[in-house]
C-alpha cells in the first residue's frame, strides 16, 4: 500500500467517524467538536486531490469561525438534553434503514465500474512550484468576478441579518444621547446664587 | 493509486451519515443544522475529486461559493436559534409547531 493510500483511508476512515459521532453523541458541544475533527479530515482529503487554498480556506474559515460560532451558541443556550433525545431510538431503526439504502445505491453507481482507474485515469501531480492559490484566483477574478461580487453581497446580507435579528432593545438599559450632551448649555446645569456674606465663627 | 470512485464512495457515505442523522435528531436544531454542514461538505468533498480527476478548476470556484453560502446559512440559522430559544426557552422543533398561527 502506498503511502498515499495510507494517507487517503486514514482521513476517510476519520472523516467517517467524526460524522457518526456528530449524529449520534448525547452532548451538542461533543458533536460540535466531533465536527471540527470532520472538518480537519476532509481538509485532508482535500490537500491530497491538490485543492490546497480550499483546504486552507476551510482549516480558517470553518474550524475557526463557523464552528467557534456553533460553540458559542451551543454554551451560551441553556439546553434541556434530555428533551431533545427524546425519540432517538425509535427513528434510530429507520434513519438506518434508508441511510444504507441510499448508500447502497450510491455505491453500485459510483464505483469502480463507472468511476475507476480505467475510466477517468489519475492526472498526474503538478510540479512542486505549481500554485493552485494562483490558479484559482486567476479563474476567480476573470470568468467569476460577477459570481464574485454576488458572494460578497450575500455575506454582507447574512451580516447584517445575523445582526438585525438578534438586536433587541430591553427597557432600563443606561446609554449616552450624545445629542443632548452636545447641545447642553450653561444655564441647564449651574445656577448661581447670590447669598449674603456671613461672619465666620 | 488512488480513483476517482474512491472519494465518490467517501461521500456518498458522508452524505447518507448526515442524512440518518436528521432522521434520526429530530428534535434538535443546533444537530440538524451540522448535519446540513457535513451534508455541504459530501458535497464539497464531489464537486473536489471531479474538478481534480477531470483537470478543471470550474469545480474548485463552485466549492468556493458553496462555502460562502454556507457560511452565511450557517450564521444566520444560528441567529434565528437565538432569537427563538430567547421567546421560548426551548430549541425544540415540535415548539416551532406553533408559528403555523
Amino acid at each position: 500500500m502506498s503511502f498515499e493510500q495510507i494517507l487517503f483511508y486514514s482521513y476517510a476512515a476519520l472523516l467517517l467517524l467524526a460524522a457518526g459521532a456528530v449524529v449520534t453523541v448525547r452532548n451538542p458541544v461533543r458533536a460540535a467538536l466531533s465536527l471540527v475533527g470532520a472538518f480537519v479530515a476532509s481538509a485532508g482529503l482535500w490537500m491530497l486531490l491538490e485543492a490546497e487554498f480550499l483546504a486552507i480556506a476551510l482549516v480558517l474559515v470553518y474550524v475557526g469561525a463557523v464552528m467557534v460560532l456553533f460553540l458559542f451558541v451551543v454554551m451560551m443556550l441553556d439546553i434541556d438534553i434530555a428533551a431533545l433525545r427524546e425519540g432517538f431510538a425509535r427513528f434510530l431503526p429507520i434513519g438506518a434503514v434508508v441511510g444504507l439504502l441510499v448508500v447502497g445505491v450510491m455505491v453500485m453507481f459510483l464505483g469502480g465500474d463507472y468511476f475507476g482507474l480505467q475510466q477517468t485515469a489519475a492526472p498526474e501531480r503538478h510540479a512542486a512550484d505549481y500554485s493552485n492559490t494562483e490558479e484559482l484566483g486567476r479563474v476567480l477574478y476573470t470568468v467569476y468576478v460577477y459570481p464574485f461580487e454576488i458572494a460578497a453581497v450575500i455575506l454582507l446580507v447574512a451580516i447584517v441579518a445575523a445582526i438585525v435579528l438578534t438586536l433587541r432593545r430591553r427597557a432600563g438599559t443606561k446609554f449616552q444621547d450624545v445629542d443632548e450632551q452636545v447641545a447642553v448649555r450653561r444655564n441647564d446645569r449651574i445656577r448661581l446664587v447670590s447669598m449674603a456674606a456671613e461672619e465666620r465663627k | 493509486m488512488i480513483a476517482l470512485s474512491d472519494y465518490l464512495i467517501v461521500s456518498a457515505i458522508l452524505f447518507c451519515v448526515s442524512m440518518a442523522g436528521i432522521f434520526i435528531n429530530r428534535k434538535s436544531i443546533i444537530i440538524l443544522l451540522m448535519c446540513v454542514e457535513l451534508m455541504l461538505l459530501a458535497v464539497n468533498l464531489n464537486f473536489i475529486a471531479f474538478s481534480h480527476y477531470l483537470g478543471d478548476t470550474a469545480g474548485q470556484v463552485f466549492v468556493f461559493f458553496i462555502l460562502t453560502v454556507a457560511a452565511a446559512e450557517a450564521a444566520i440559522g444560528l441567529a434565528i436559534l437565538v432569537v427563538l430559544f430567547r421567546n421560548r426557552q426551548s430549541i425544540n422543533v415540535e415548539d416551532i409547531g406553533t408559528l403555523k398561527g
